[in-house]
């Protein structure tokens, strides 16, 4: 037992998860939080919002596959908070709040600054908690690292009234916390290896989709050989890109409403389809009567929750993805030879490639969006890393840019939220300071969170943003000119601002590559000189991002033109 | 169609918020609450809660497992009708101003094995106990009798034999 105050137990729990870093901004109401960082070498990186906060804390963990954490204070900076939290909570991504709370015996008094954020969160969090003492601290934050990031990981909040912080109380930090309703499912159910391996066994066309748990859950490797073994050709959810490298022979690309052709024609034509840490959402399904109708579905997933939530599946594995896939490898090996690379599936496959090869459109009067994605890549190590906003940048990232390894392609998938692709790289770069980030941003995404410019100059954390700059809400117009007889309406964002004294004005460098070759030369700089920068690529208002397959339709029936 | 009722037991941590969590998850579905019952258990750090709302079989499976998967949600059934007792309680204030209607309802509330809980000149409060049907079938008799006010307790329920939460 130790005697100390709230704060002091705060940080030394944060010491004892072994955090170096957290994404912060102090208010009145986490103050005595704040004040203890000055004894501490937990690194404080302010961000100049809160959203920014909890989105560098996703970036870093989504990047690092340890716990990001983010801080703020009560009221005002708790529900900035919220839109990171969720996001990061649907994407399955291990991020811890701790946000500060109006004193005890002010509570429910609609105290200045006062915000229930423990109902505000409720649903859209793992789990949550206030703590009501100071010896409740060390318990509270053991509780929260090891509930965000296990089993199916997720965002955890914790509230901390400011009186809790500064009160003194004799208190111990436990080596281990446990609790009667949490339960996990990691090692799989020998009998579901069974009968999935059984399944994959007769299959003639087997498929793999594989979905972000096969990141989350480092599974990378067990996917590649269950792919080679079976000749499998393999696609990825949004956000399980990075699963198996693009330029793998059996990587078909993305699947869903912007998936490739190949993928989403092989997903109806495939006889087993083995969906790996996939939740089937609608954007990657389609039309869920319509989905990968002539194949047996066998889903692996952590969260048995998730097991015939959306779609009807033949067989089911609940348990960790690595696992999983490895004990149903050790079952295939006795039971089937290795596939053919000659086999009449694979030759579809290619078929389809060769069918539906994207062509290279010229970058005439404009940029051409997917060849600014591509030059990009040409430019960039092979381990760098990128995050997107969303929108068609996204989209056509998603699409053109490789990608070759696992953690090396952030993206917000289930929200969907704008501004979250910068602030994400600051996070990923704190992560990884070795490596080269680059946000792949729209101009109106960017928009939402360019403020993170002051944190990146000043923290020192450089990234590359790359805006692909079409003056509108890219996809909002798109689906304008499809669906709604090109009826813009709140679309265009007209000339403002010039991003270029944008970034100049907080200190970082900014270009406005006019032909292929300034947009070389700025990628190099860029990447070369390690400052903060951004790149703004005028491109056409006009283009649309395709394949597309229009809401409510099955995968097979994407448009490739308008 | 009418939807089936469906019964959900739970096993919780009895502190502050767990009620608001699982009432949460069926408020995001759009399922009004037919009833709900809680209560400590021999060791008062846990509570025993019986939900019945009228839902699609198929959903409620789901949000049994999204129940499960609560940390304060230490156990979660669904109980299957067949295998379970159920009871509710109702308080039921009568008027018997009229000495035919006050005879009519002694024998109503004798038929239901109900207790009469207090006696005044004008209005009598009875307590029945039963299956939720049961104290529908009872309320529908007492009706045209004249009901002053009522309040029904929520269905609590156990399985059968020797299976336990
Ligand atoms: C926070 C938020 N608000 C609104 C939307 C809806 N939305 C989806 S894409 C999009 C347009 C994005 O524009 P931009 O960032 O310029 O990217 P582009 O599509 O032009 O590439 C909008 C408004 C969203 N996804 N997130």
């Amino acid at each position: 037992m130790v005697y100390m105050t709230g704060a002091e137990a705060f940080i030394k729990s944060l010491e004892k998860e072994k955090v170096d870093i957290i994404f912060g901004l102090s208010g009145g109401a986490i103050l005595p939080i704040c004040d203890a960082f000055n004894d501490s070498d937990i690194r404080f990186v302010l961000a100049r919002h809160e959203q920014g906060a909890a989105h560098m804390a996703d970036g870093y963990a989504r990047a690092s596959g340890r716990i990001g954490v983010c801080l703020a204070t009560s009221g005002p900076g708790a529900t900035n908070l919220v839109t990171g939290i969720a996001t990061a909570n649907i994407d399955s991504s291990p991020v811890v709040a701790f946000t500060g709370q109006v004193p005890r015996d002010m509570i429910g008094r609609d105290a200045f600054q006062e915000v229930d954020i423990i109902g505000v969160s409720a649903s859209i969090t793992k789990y949550n908690i206030q703590v009501r003492r100071p010896k409740e601290i060390p318990r509270a934050v053991k509780a929260a690292f090891h509930i965000s990031n296990t089993g199916r990981k997720g965002s955890v909040l914790v509230d901390i009234p400011k009186d809790v912080q500064t009160l003194s109380e004799e208190l111990d930090f436990p080596e281990k916390v446990s609790f009667k309703g949490y339960r996990f499912f990691e090692e799989p159910d020998p009998r579901e290896l069974d009968w999935a391996a059984t399944l994959l066994a007769r299959a003639q066309k087997p498929m793999i989709m594989a979905g972000g748990g096969v990141i989350a859950s480092n599974a990378s490797s067990e996917l590649l050989k269950l792919a080679e073994f079976m000749m499998a050709p393999v696609a990825t959810t949004l956000m399980g890109k990075g699963a198996i490298p693009s330029d793998h022979p059996l990587y078909a690309g993305g699947c869903g409403m912007h998936g490739t052709c190949e993928a989403n024609s092989l997903i109806g034509e495939a006889d087993v389809l083995l969906v790996v840490g996939a939740r089937f959402s609608d954007r990657t399904t389609g039309s869920i009567q319509e989905f990968s109708t002539n194949s047996k579905i066998i889903h692996i997933d952590i969260d048995r929750s998730e097991i015939d939530k959306n779609v009807e599946t033949v067989t089911r594995v609940v348990g960790d993805a690595k696992l999983a896939l490895n004990g149903i490898l050790k079952r295939l090996e006795k039971v089937r030879r290795t596939g053919s690379p000659e086999s009449p599936w694979l030759k579809r496959m290619k078929e389809f490639r060769e069918q539906y090869a994207m062509s290279e459109s010229k970058d005439n009067p404009h940029f051409k969006a997917p060849s600014v994605v591509k030059t990009l890549r040409k430019f960039l190590p092979r381990n760098a890393i990128v995050t997107t906003e969303v929108g068609q940048c996204q989209m056509w990232a998603a699409l053109y840019f490789d990608t070759y390894a696992p953690r090396t392609f952030l993206t917000s998938g289930g929200l969907g939220t704008m501004g979250w692709g910068f602030p994400a790289a600051i996070g990923a770069k704190a992560a990884r300071p070795d490596v080269t980030v680059v946000d792949i941003a729209g101009d109106g995404s960017f928009g939402m969170t360019e403020n993170s410019l002051a944190t990146s100059v000043e923290e020192d954390l450089p990234v590359i943003v790359l805006i692909l700059n079409n003056r509108m809400l890219g996809m909002v117009a798109q689906w304008q000119r499809l669906f709604y007889g090109r009826r813009y309406i709140a679309a265009k964002l007209g000339k403002t601002p010039d991003f270029v004294k944008l970034a100049e004005a907080y200190g970082a460098v900014g270009f406005q590559p006019g032909n292929t070759v300034e947009l070389e030369k700025a990628i190099k700089e860029a990447v070369d000189s390690e400052v903060t920068t951004v790149i703004d690529v005028p491109i056409d208002p006009e283009e649309n991002v395709f394949p597309m397959v229009p809401p409510g339709r099955g995968l097979k029936d994407f448009l490739v033109e308008a | 169609m009418e939807m089936p009722i469906s019964t959900i037991a739970f096993l919780v941590e009895n502190k502050p918020g767990v009620l608001f969590n699982v009432t949460n998850l069926f408020r995001r579905r759009g399922f009004n609450i037919e009833s709900i019952t809680v209560g400590p258990l021999e060791n008062p750090e846990l509570a025993r809660m019986t939900v019945s709302v009228k839902a699609d079989a198929k959903i409620i499976n789901q949000i049994v497992e999204q129940l499960d998967k609560m940390v304060d949600v230490i156990k979660v059934k669904r109980l299957d009708p067949i295998r379970t007792v159920m009871r509710e309680m109702v308080l039921i204030k009568l008027n018997t101003i009229d000495p035919m209607s006050r005879e009519e309802a002694l024998r109503c509330v004798n038929e239901y094995h109900g207790l009469i809980l207090n006696i005044e000149p004008d209005s009598i409060v009875v307590e029945v106990t039963g299956e939720p049907s049961t104290i529908d079938e009872f309320i529908r008799k007492v009706q045209p009798l004249g009901v002053i006010e009522l309040s029904r307790t929520g269905v609590t329920a156990l399985e059968k034999g020797h299976l336990k939460l």
